[in-house]
């Protein structure tokens, strides 16, 4: 594999590096969408974010490297009563890279095609959907996604369970994964079922400001000419990160909310007229990752400001009076609940 | 005639040029849109290209309709079943390693090709699954994307020219042209560049000179500057400096920043450009007139000028000067996509099984009316037959070749969606009777229209107090007819509310996997607001703001101005809504339906 680019090495584009953030501290949140113009470094960032995470436990040998730790929602194997013997090894976080031509069968995996043609044996061969299990899949141009391949995943990411009853298969394995997409809206919109699947949303710009973008072109070009060098030289960064990451994970489940910045969600999200309580929901939980990536022991409306504007994007209902952008209505409803 | 010939010779010896460039370094440049018809000056090119080349490099060829399985290999099947193992097969990507990849009739591709080659001129290497198999390998290639396409707006897939530096336009050269560079000119030693381009310094202020020339043209992308220094760079390399040059600096303008650009720089007035543009590029050494001497508006807010101007303009202007003649109809062009975003004028793609362009197969039931794939059933039927044939009781006869319902593939296509044409009629008392009547009757010429395009129709009035849909989308060009004449005429202009219902119909067909196209007969002047209340000036206000939500929408429409003389009102309405304005005073039928027919000739060319 190539080498990727640093992820603290990308000049920039702060919503889209927090939103990562944010979702790989906290992978229940939903993923990321990140739509934006050509050559704003959608995809760098995400396959920078792939070398940042920390390593995880997982049971040696399974196909879907469950966690060794619990046994509810492992597969069929790990989830048995033999827990004492478990063998357990540390390994990188998958990050799945789910290509646009992909066959279906390469997605929920498949029949063993070798052992099928040398041995006559029936056995499966688990897809792109168990190598995510517990990691990242990433899918660029996601706009673009096949129909048939959208409702797979919308199917996987809602029951956290892949289900394979074909070509005399029938296997079931745990597939819970972070969902990371990106794509150019220019070139086709995203199928709302799928858009309200991700918990953030990110639109990235060029930016305006020049000094930003030479900066940007210049550490591109450094990299293009040497790669080892370039990520030598950010090596310590991308530790210190990588330890945020790692300290935040541990913290989020001890983060407190008090009952009064949950009021003003509820009033900023009523404010929205945003569709459900995903919204909130999301919102919260977001408010939960940003404090615990500062370390702060309880989650304030300053958190959930953060954080706001990729966690309601897209839930807006949109009005056709109304000519704002979604960006500026979520701020002026900001400032009104803030007070 | 000398000025023709003086042009041809700049545009070949660029193009030479951008050949060499690409020889020197060809993953780094993404390669070349190359808009030519085939004949001698392409396949001239395309020698000089491969003559560059390192010694064995790869030289492939992709075909406009080529498959996932070809670009990204994949299952060898009879390689697999012969020997009984798993044989993967390297697709075209891997193979054009070190090469270059040259795609046919590349206005044609489809966007998942496309995807896949831009990912590996991207990464350099391309990470697929297929087959069972999981494929990675180095593709570190360029893509020389020939562009017959005719049309303007039938250009390769934007992923393409994104990642490519140079863009030519060899269309106008003849082989006459050739002869006055190549032959006589020594060939740069480009083995001797590539080994001295990694050595090459660059200047400080180089990135930031070529980042500022973007911002400039409207090159917002940041592939564009990382390109040109790229560019720049092979340049300076093939004319054996250590160090890139102004002279390099301007050449990569010129040749990768200048086709992209969007707009002309603000301290120039677009008119001024236009006329400089024309005599100015036969003589690219000479910068056209001086920009510092041309005195603009100091009232003018905008930011990027004081950049500009402090800035070595050299590099500027030899993007500048590197702008075609029509430049300004270009740029139109170039913005234009840019604020339609996806909306084309043609039917939005949809996947479909049972007509149009084949993409592929999937799992299927072939008795509902679709086509079944033999090739792909039998691919998936191959690896289960000796399974199969242990399974089978002995005494029943044994076919030869066990299919189950599993393995039928059935064929997918993609298809163009069909229209829908929402007629929006103004029929109140401003557009007095007999001008109804017109509307009437041309909405009557564009049914039959749609009835022959197999196009939907609906149709919806604006009277009184509010907007009644006459006719939800159909195709029955009776009961269209039927209401039409109904239709009474007189009151207040509820043209907010009008344009409002119009647009609500538009998602619904656009939910229904239609395109839909919104045809506005109004003179522009709304009396009544969407509360059903009287007062001009509030129900022209909300009219505005209707509008605009139409422009949001990206919905295709046209606006029929049928007032007795053209109203500034309904022009700006059109322009509210970013519709095409027809003046159309006194508005005759047969009018109105040529009017509608010049704005959508790719309905009628998609259906075929």
């Amino acid at each position: 594999m190539a080498r990727p680019f640093p992820f603290t090495a990308i000049v920039g584009q702060e919503e889209m590096k927090n939103a990562l953030l944010v979702a790989a501290v906290d992978p229940t949140l939903g993923g990321v969408l990140i739509f934006g113009d050509r050559g704003t470094g959608k995809s760098t960032a995400v396959r920078a974010l792939a070398q940042l995470l920390p390593e995880m436990k997982a049971v040696e040998g399974c196909p879907y490297h469950c966690d060794p730790t619990r046994t509810a929602g492992a597969c069929q194997k790990c989830s048995g009563d033999n827990k004492a013997k478990i063998a357990s090894h540390m390994i990188p976080v998958p990050v799945v890279d789910l290509p646009l031509g992909a066959t279906e069968d390469r997605v929920v995996g498949a029949l063993d095609i070798e052992r099928a043609l040398a041995h006559g044996e029936k056995a499966f061969e688990p897809g792109l959907l168990a190598r995510a299990h517990r990691g990242f899949l990433y899918i660029d141009e996601v706009n673009l996604l096949e129909d048939h391949l959208v409702d797979l995943l919308l199917d996987v990411a809602a029951s956290g369970e892949n289900v394979v009853e074909r070509e005399g298969l029938s296997v079931r394995h745990p597939a819970r994964f972070v969902l990371v997409g990106s794509g150019n809206p220019e070139e086709g919109e995203l199928r709302p079922q799928l858009l309200d699947r991700f918990g953030l949303s990110v639109d990235v710009k060029t930016p305006t400001d020049i000094a930003m973008r030479v900066e940007a072109v210049k550490r591109r070009d450094a990299f293009d000419r040497d790669p080892a060098a370039f990520a030598a030289a950010f090596a310590a960064d991308e530790e210190r990160l990588r330890k945020k990451i790692t300290a935040a994970k541990k913290l989020v489940p001890t983060i407190d909310v008090e009952d009064e910045t949950r009021r003003r969600v509820a009033e900023l999200c009523v404010a929205l007229g945003t569709d459900g309580l995903r919204g909130e929901l999301t919102l919260l939980r977001a408010a939960r990752s940003v404090a615990a990536l500062e370390k702060a022991h309880t989650a304030t409306m300053t958190h959930v400001k953060a954080i706001a504007m990729p966690a309601l994007r897209h839930r807006l209902r949109r009005n056709p009076l109304d000519e704002v952008g979604s960006g500026v209505r979520i701020e002026r409803a900001l400032i009104e609940v803030m007070g | 005639m000398a000025d023709e010939n003086a042009r041809s010779a700049v545009i070949w010896k660029d193009a030479l040029v951008a050949a060499d460039l690409i020889a020197v370094d060809p993953a780094g440049l993404g390669g070349v849109i190359l808009r030519a018809g085939p004949g001698p000056v392409r396949d001239a090119w395309l020698a000089r290209l491969r003559a560059g080349l390192p010694k064995g490099a790869p030289v492939l060829r992709a075909p406009t309709d080529v498959g996932d399985g070809e670009l990204l290999g994949g299952l060898d099947l009879s390689a697999t079943l012969s020997s009984g193992r798993t044989v993967a097969q390297r697709g075209l990507l891997a193979r054009s390693h070190g090469g270059v990849l040259i795609v046919a009739m590349a206005e044609r591709l489809a966007q998942t090709p496309a995807a896949h080659i831009a990912a590996a001129v991207d990464a350099g290497e391309i990470v697929a699954e297929r087959d069972g198999l999981t494929i990675c390998s180095e593709a570190r290639l360029a893509v020389i994307a020939i562009d017959e396409g005719l049309e303007d707006d039938d250009r390769p897939p934007a992923a393409l020219r994104e990642r490519t530096a140079f863009q030519l336009d060899l269309r106008g050269l003849t082989h006459r042209d050739l002869g006055m560079q190549g032959g006589d000119q020594p060939r740069p030693d480009i083995t001797a560049a590539r080994s001295r381009l990694a050595s090459i310094i660059t200047p400080d202020s180089l990135i930031e000179v070529l980042c500022t020339t973007c911002a400039a043209l409207g090159v917002g992308s940041a592939r564009a500057p990382l390109l040109a220094l790229k560019a720049a760079r092979a340049a300076a390399a093939l004319a054996g400096r250590d160090v890139i040059s102004d002279e390099d600096s301007a050449l990569a303008a010129r040749l990768v920043i200048a086709p992209r650009a969007l707009h002309l720089p603000p301290a120039q007035a677009p008119d001024d450009e236009q006329a400089d543009a024309e005599p100015g590029t036969p003589e690219p050494e000479q910068p056209p007139e001086d920009q510092d001497s041309d005195q603009s508006p100091p009232d003018q807010p905008d930011d990027d000028k004081g950049d500009v101007r402090t800035l070595d303009d050299t590099v500027l202007e030899a993007a500048l000067a590197a702008l075609p003649p029509g430049l300004l109809a270009q740029l139109q062009v170039n913005a234009q996509r840019l604020r339609a975003g996806q909306t084309g004028k043609v039917g939005e793609a949809q996947n479909t099984v049972k007509r149009g362009r084949p993409i592929g197969a999937r799992r299927g039931d072939p008795r509902s009316g679709v086509r079944l794939d033999l090739l792909h059933t039998l691919r998936a039927a191959a690896p289960w037959q000796r399974l199969r044939k242990r399974t089978i009781a002995e005494d029943i006869a044994r076919p030869s070749l066990e299919i189950r319902r599993d393995d039928f593939r059935i064929k997918r296509f993609r298809d163009r969606k069909q229209t829908t044409t929402i007629f929006l009629v103004d029929a109140s008392g401003s557009a007095a009777l007999e001008r109804l009547g017109e509307a009437k009757g041309a909405v009557e010429l564009l049914l039959a229209d749609c009835y022959i395009r197999r196009d939907e129709v609906a149709l919806i009035a604006f009277r009184g107090v509010g907007a009644d849909i006459l006719l939800p989308p159909t195709r029955s060009l009776h009961r269209a007819k039927k209401e039409l004449a109904a239709l009474p005429g007189g009151g207040g202009t509820p043209l907010a509310a009008g344009i409002m219902a119009a647009g609500l119909l538009a998602d619904e067909v656009r939910r229904k996997g239609r395109t839909p196209t919104l045809v506005l007969i109004t003179d522009g002047r709304a009396n009544v607001t969407r509360e059903g209340l009287g007062g001009r000036a509030q129900a022209q206000d909300e009219a505005g703001i209707a509008a605009r939500s139409i422009r949001a929408q990206g919905l295709r429409t046209l606006l029929v101005d049928n007032s007795n003389r053209p109203e500034p009102r309904a022009g700006q309405l059109a322009d509210d809504m970013g519709a095409l304005y027809l003046p159309l005073p006194r508005a005759n039928s047969q009018m109105i339906s040529n009017a509608v027919r010049a704005s959508a000739p790719a309905a009628q060319a998609v259906r075929r």
